[in-house]
C-alpha cells in the first residue's frame, strides 16, 4: 500500500502496560500494519519522530527528557492520544506528588531497606526529575484520551479502526474503564 | 386532574411535595445524581442534577414539582455541563482508580462513565489530603470525599448519632469527625451503621471487605448507573438500603 498510516508511540512515565495492553490485540496486529506503519516507538527503536499522523503516548510527565519527548511529538504528529490512567491523570506515579522530592529520593536511594552503596543518582545523562508528575494534557494539547489502566485491547483496536476508516472515534460504555 | 410536569417533552405526573428527582425517579426518568438519597433530606451541593426549568438551571433533587413545569434534562448543554462539574469534581481530590478499592462500585466513578468522561479536561490540583485508618471496622481516605454529606444525613438521620460533619469552604472544605482527637477510632461510629456504608465514592471504606468481588464483576462494570439507580427505587420503594449496601450484604450471604 502506498501511503501507510504513520503511528509513532512512546511510554513517558508509565509502566509499558499500556503498549503491552495494545500488543494484546494479536493477531489483529497484521491487519493493522496492512495500513499502518511504525515510526518511532519501543516496537521499533526508531530514535525520533518525523511526518507521523497518530502518535499514541503512554504514561504522565515525571522529568526533563519526558517533556522534551512529548513537546516532539505534539510538533511531529496530526493526532496525540493519552493513553491509560497515567497521561490522563499523572496516575499511580502521580501518588508521589505529596512527598517532597528529596524526601523519595533519600528513601529510594539512602535510608530504604536493603540499599547498598547509598547514593543519590547524579550522572549527567540522568534527566532530572520533575518535582511532580503531571499529565500530559497540562503540557501539550491532546486531541484523544483512552482511559484504563490499562485500556483493553479492543479499545486500541476500537480507536484506531474508528480513526483509519474515518469516523469520529468513540468508546461505547463497556470500553470505558479507569482500572 | 392530577398534575404533571414534563421532562423532555415526556409527560410525567406527580404529587405535592413531591420534588423534580422524585416525581422523575418515580416515572422511570434518571436525572444523575450523587449528592442524592431519595431517603434523605436533599442537599443540592453537587449540582450533578443540574436541569432547566422554564429555561432556568434549577437543582432537580431540591426543586419543588409544580403543574406545567417543562423540564429540560437530557439536553447536550446539560450532558455537556454534567460532564464539566464530575471532572471538577475529580481534579478537585486525588482519584487514582486503579488503586481504589471502590472501583467498579463507585458511583463517581459510574456517573463520568455513563456522561462518556473519557479525560480531566482540567489541571489537577493533587491537594494534600489524609487517611484516618484509626478505627478497628472502618477507614476514611479524604483523597476521595465530594463533600455529598451523604454519610452526615446518614448518621443524623437514621443512626441517631452526630459523627460526620463537613467543615471549611472552597479549597479548605474537609470532612470532620465527633471527636477530640479529630480520629474516627474516638467516635461513636459501628460498622453496622448506615452512615459508614452509604458513601458514593471510595472515601468511607469498611476494612478486610473490599475485594471480596473482583474487579471487572462489579456493580458499573457492565451495568449503566441509570439502570442501577432506577431499579434500586423501583423494586425497594422505601428505599432502607443504598444500592451499594445491599450489593455488599448480597455478597456476604452467599460467601464467608
Ligand atoms: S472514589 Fe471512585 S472515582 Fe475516586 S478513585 Fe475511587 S473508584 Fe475512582
Ligand atoms: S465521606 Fe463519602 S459520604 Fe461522606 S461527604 Fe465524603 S463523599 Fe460524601
Ligand atoms: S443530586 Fe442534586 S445537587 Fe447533588
Amino acid at each position: 500500500m502506498a501511503n501507510k498510516i504513520r503511528v509513532a508511540t512512546t511510554s513517558l512515565a508509565g509502566c509499558f502496560g499500556c503498549h503491552m495492553s495494545f500488543l494484546d490485540i494479536d493477531e489483529r496486529m497484521l491487519q493493522l500494519v496492512e495500513v499502518v506503519e511504525f515510526d518511532r516507538s519501543p516496537l521499533t527503536d526508531i530514535e525520533h519522530c518525523t511526518n507521523c499522523d497518530i502518535g499514541l503516548i503512554e504514561g504522565g510527565v515525571c522529568n526533563s527528557e519526558n517533556v522534551h519527548v512529548l513537546r516532539e511529538f505534539r510538533n511531529n504528529c496530526k493526532i496525540l492520544v493519552a493513553v491509560g490512567a497515567c497521561a490522563i491523570n499523572g496516575g499511580l506515579p502521580a501518588m508521589r506528588n505529596h512527598i517532597p522530592l528529596e524526601e523519595c529520593l533519600n528513601e529510594a536511594y539512602l535510608d530504604g531497606i536493603g540499599v547498598e552503596n547509598p547514593q543519590i543518582p547524579s550522572d549527567i545523562e540522568l534527566p532530572l526529575l520533575l518535582n511532580q508528575v503531571r499529565p500530559i494534557h497540562e503540557v501539550v494539547k491532546i486531541d484523544y484520551f483512552l482511559p484504563g489502566c490499562p485500556p483493553s485491547a479492543d479499545v486500541f483496536w476500537k480507536f484506531l479502526t474508528d480513526l483509519i476508516e474515518g469516523r469520529e472515534p468513540s468508546l461505547p460504555y463497556e470500553l470505558v474503564h479507569y482500572d | 386532574m392530577s398534575k404533571a410536569i414534563t421532562i423532555d417533552g415526556k409527560t410525567i405526573p406527580f404529587e405535592d411535595g413531591q420534588t423534580i428527582m422524585d416525581a422523575a425517579m418515580a416515572a422511570g426518568v434518571y436525572i444523575p445524581h450523587l449528592c442524592h438519597q431519595p431517603e434523605f433530606t436533599p442537599h443540592g451541593s453537587c449540582k450533578l442534577c443540574t436541569v432547566k426549568v422554564n429555561g432556568r438551571n434549577c437543582s432537580a433533587c431540591t426543586y419543588p414539582a409544580m403543574d406545567g413545569q417543562d423540564v429540560l434534562n437530557e439536553t447536550q448543554e446539560l450532558i455537556d455541563d454534567r460532564k464539566k462539574i464530575t471532572q471538577m469534581l475529580f481534579v478537585e481530590g486525588n482519584h487514582f482508580c486503579p488503586s481504589c478499592e471502590k472501583t467498579g462500585n463507585c458511583q463517581l466513578q459510574a456517573v463520568a462513565y455513563h456522561l462518556n468522561m473519557l479525560d480531566n479536561h482540567f489541571p489537577l490540583f493533587y491537594p494534600d489530603r489524609e487517611v484516618d485508618a484509626s478505627h478497628a471496622e472502618v477507614m476514611i481516605d479524604h483523597n476521595r470525599c465530594i463533600f455529598c454529606t451523604l454519610c452526615v444525613r446518614a448518621s443524623q438521620q437514621k443512626d441517631g448519632k452526630d459523627v460526620f460533619a463537613v467543615s471549611g469552604r472552597g479549597i479548605h472544605k474537609h470532612l470532620i469527625v465527633n471527636a477530640q482527637s479529630g480520629l474516627l477510632k474516638d467516635t461513636d461510629l459501628e460498622v453496622t451503621d448506615q452512615a459508614a456504608h452509604i458513601c458514593p465514592t471510595g472515601a468511607i471504606l469498611i476494612k478486610r471487605t473490599g475485594y471480596q468481588v473482583p474487579i471487572g464483576e462489579r456493580i458499573y462494570d457492565h451495568k449503566q448507573i441509570d439502570q442501577v439507580s432506577l431499579a434500586a427505587s423501583g423494586s425497594r420503594p422505601d428505599a432502607a438500603f443504598p444500592p451499594s449496601l445491599a450489593v455488599e450484604t448480597e455478597h456476604l450471604k452467599h460467601g464467608e
